[in-house]
């Protein structure tokens, strides 16, 4: 008895409130997680304003010492916990599935999960203003003793349940993107296949599976110490405070390549797309790829060769190692542009930044790996610039591509270029003025996490510049702010595929119904799209 | 739920039933790298546990350096209750896998019987464990060594309390009829949670109890 009444296709991206808050559309979850996101990366954006003005000038008043330290703090938890990391997979979430053919995530009432702990562990994490001691306001790295009860207040403990649980929900996504790629792939969509996008999610999801974990352990732990007397993390009572710098790093280090791969997948789907060309050497990347999440997992300690407990040549070497299968994929990336008919499109120009902003930032941190350099650059101004060249230059310039590049698949309109081309110019003006001279500053030995510094010591031009950057910075936003809104409202339709793209999402309608495909083309390479496009396979089932 | 009836599926579209039908499915799959993720969680906990006991002078911390309480770490001279609670879990792991052949073999009475049993030793050896805190004489805040026993041991009760429920569900679904030796995924994927459950309590014992002091 066949009595499986198919719903008509719904008008999904019009429906009401709660058909959002009660989705397990991998597609609208893919968009809350984006919109969550970049919400938290404006208040995050607004926390770093505030450092910035406090240290426009010497010996400045502005903002007290304890609510700098609250807003450093409170800045790095949330670009990293509530913004890099949950946009990355939000877009992993929207477009993983379209690209291998599936209909939607392995779990997906799981799916919706990790997405809802994410909001609430936000709001729990800066529900830290709000108590008399203020917000957590050590680090994000939160290093005993600073972290013990003595030296902070109720905000710390709010904190740390707020990682945990961001961290529960990375790892429940993680199981979900791995069966998903594991498991759910169309016939025909072999490993070897996959997009590049695909691969890094892949790696991402490892990373993400055996290191969340650890910091979980040792979040419990620094709970235990901080509300039951536990004696993990001060030495004076046999306890070890290297040992949180272990167990942080032991995470912290991975997560720096949570935090990037999945952005190196969206260069690696543009890159080709607007140049023309397939990828250059697709499984020197994938191997690059695996090779830098198993070598992610030796080079923690690097983050520690101050403390003089860990061992420097093992850390060292492997750190340059790591550089390696980086640099593969960079040669990758160059090879590809080579000879491309380039079409200077804002998703192309937003991956360029990034091809360029991450590689002063990936030689930065070739610096930082040799340790009698790292002995003088240690918590410098230095370390404050090579991260923000990683993770903003990287990263944040990285998501820009994306969003350009699959907005029309989200939306069915496409963004509009001028304001997209305003934007990325501010951006990376801005970025460069902001982060290029705090290198200049770390050398002159500007430590970080200072409040005040003093006008005899030399850093205040720099300083000025540096501000004058971030306002720059925060001024790019608007006219993306508004490109979306225009967008939105009365934006160009797209079509299905306006950039003539490779890969399987560009084979459905944007946005995709329900469940994705009605009809999948054949798979025979890593670019299907593509293959029919140019008659490579036949597809008789198209409508076109 | 469905009181005596059959589920039927009515689906007559092949594309329904395509993904997951090959291999490993997707749950037991799912289950597998879950357990990864908290191996890496105990591995996190005994990690730490390792560094402070071998940064310790002697282990179990002397008098001389905590006090009267240290003459109460000694897990050693008394492991006997331990012990039982290790074969109480031991056994219960058996009887999870006895349930699960039973059901591949379509035996659903053997399934009932067989969590059932394990359901019990479960509750057995967190009750066992609820009893042996209350007898051991130091506490959470007492120093490396309580702070790691009940860390430690304490995480391990809390997996123990969430396979218990996992069961629970399983043995409710089971008594209602629901797996069949084609459909009993939950049934796979708690068992292997029990299993990883057990494992890491035989790696804490002879951690705590049998690995020689210094």
């Amino acid at each position: 008895m066949a009595t499986t009444a198919l719903t008509p296709a719904a008008t999904a991206y019009r429906s009401g409130l709660y058909d959002w808050v009660t989705t397990t559309d991998h597609k609208k979850i893919g968009i809350l997680y984006v919109i969550n996101s970049f919400l938290f990366f404006l208040i995050g954006g607004l926390f770093a304003l505030g450092v910035r003005s406090q240290l426009v000038v010497p010996d400045n008043k502005l903002i007290s010492p304890e609510l700098y330290n609250q807003l450093f703090t409170m800045h790095a938890s949330i670009m990293i916990f509530l913004f890099i990391i949950p946009m990355l997979a939000g877009f992993g979430n929207y477009i993983v599935p379209l690209m291998i053919g599936a209909p939607d995530m392995a779990f997906p009432r799981i799916n919706a999960l990790s997405f809802w702990m994410l909001p609430l562990a936000g709001i729990i994490m800066l529900s830290g203003f709000l108590t008399p001691g203020g917000a957590a306001a050590e680090g994000w790295t939160s290093y005993s003793p600073l972290a013990q009860r003595a030296y902070s207040g109720m905000g710390t403990d709010l904190w740390i349940v707020a990682v945990a649980l961001i961290g529960t929900s990375s790892i429940l996504g993680s199981v979900n993107f791995l069966v998903t790629i594991f498991k759910m792939r169309a016939p025909g969509m072999t490993m070897f296949r996959m997009p590049i996008m695909v691969w890094t999610v892949l790696v991402t999801s490892v990373l993400v599976l055996m290191a969340t974990p650890v910091l979980t352990s040792g979040l419990i732990m620094l709970f235990i110490d901080r509300n039951y007397g536990g004696h993990f993390f001060d030495p004076a009572t046999g306890g070890n405070a290297i040992l949180w710098q272990n167990i942080f790093w032991f995470y912290s280090h991975p997560a720096v390549y949570i935090m990037i791969l999945p952005a190196m997948g969206m260069i690696s789907e543009i890159l080709p797309v607007f140049s023309r060309k397939p990828l250059f050497g697709y499984k020197a990347f994938v191997f690059a790829t695996a090779g830098i999440g198993a070598l992610g997992f030796s080079v923690w300690a690097h983050h520690m060769f101050t403390t003089g407990a860990v061992y420097l040549p093992f850390f060292s070497f492997m750190t340059f190692l790591i550089a390696v299968p980086t640099g593969v994929k960079m040669f990758n990336w160059i090879a590809t542009l080579y000879r491309g008919q380039l079409t200077f499109s804002t998703p192309l120009l937003f991956a360029l930044g990034f091809l360029s902003m991450f590689l002063i930032g990936g030689i930065d941190g070739a610096f930082s790996a040799a340790v009698p350099v790292d002995f003088a650059l240690h918590d410098t101004y230095w370390v404050v610039a090579h991260l923000h060249y990683v993770l903003f230059g990287g990263s944040v310039f990285g998501v820009m591509a994306g969003t350009y590049y699959w907005f029309p698949k989200m939306s069915g309109r496409k963004l509009n270029e001028t304001l997209g081309k305003i934007q990325f110019v501010l951006m990376f003006i801005g970025f460069n003025m902001t982060f290029f001279p705090m290198h200049l500053l770390g050398l002159d030995g500007m430590p970080r996490r200072i409040a005040v510094y003093a006008s005899t010591a030399g850093w205040s031009q720099l300083n000025l510049v540096a501000t004058i950057g971030s306002i720059i910075i925060a001024t790019s936003m608007l006219p993306f702010l508004w490109n979306v809104f225009i967008t939105l409202r009365n934006g160009e339709p797209a079509g299905d595929d306006p950039w003539e793209g490779n890969t399987l999402e560009w084979a459905t309608t944007s946005p995709p119904p329900p469940y994705n495909f009605d009809h999948l083309p054949p798979i025979r390479s890593e670019r299907p799209v593509f293959d029919v496009r140019h008659g490579r396979v036949a597809d008789h089932g198209s409508q076109a | 739920m469905t009181s005596g009836t059959a589920i039927v599926v009515s689906h007559d579209d092949p594309h329904a039933l395509e993904h997951g039908n090959r291999g490993i499915s997707n749950p037991i799959l799912g289950m597998i790298l879950f357990i990864c993720s908290e191996v890496m969680f105990f591995a996190g906990l005994f990690a730490a546990y390792f560094n402070v006991r071998a940064n310790a002078p002697v282990w179990p911390p002397s008098v001389a350096e905590v006090g009267p309480i240290a003459e109460k770490f000694n897990l050693h001279a008394e492991p006997w209750f331990a012990a039982t609670l290790t074969v109480v879990l031991v056994i219960s792991s058996f009887t999870c896998q006895f349930g699960v052949w039973a059901i591949r073999r379509d035996d659903r009475k053997g399934l009932v019987r067989a969590i059932g049993v394990t359901l019990v030793l479960g509750i057995a050896f967190l009750i066992g464990q609820a009893y042996d805190y209350s007898q051991l004489g130091f506490g959470l805040g007492d120093g490396t060594f309580g702070t790691t026993f009940y860390t430690l041991t304490g995480f391990h009760g809390a997996h123990v309390l969430a396979g218990t429920i996992m069961l629970s569900v399983v043995l409710y679904r089971a008594m209602s009829g629901q797996f069949s030796a084609r459909h009993h995924d939950a049934v796979e994927a708690t068992s292997i949670y029990w299993h990883f459950v057990d494992v890491v309590w035989v790696a804490l014992f002879s951690l705590l109890y049998v690995l020689p002091t210094h």
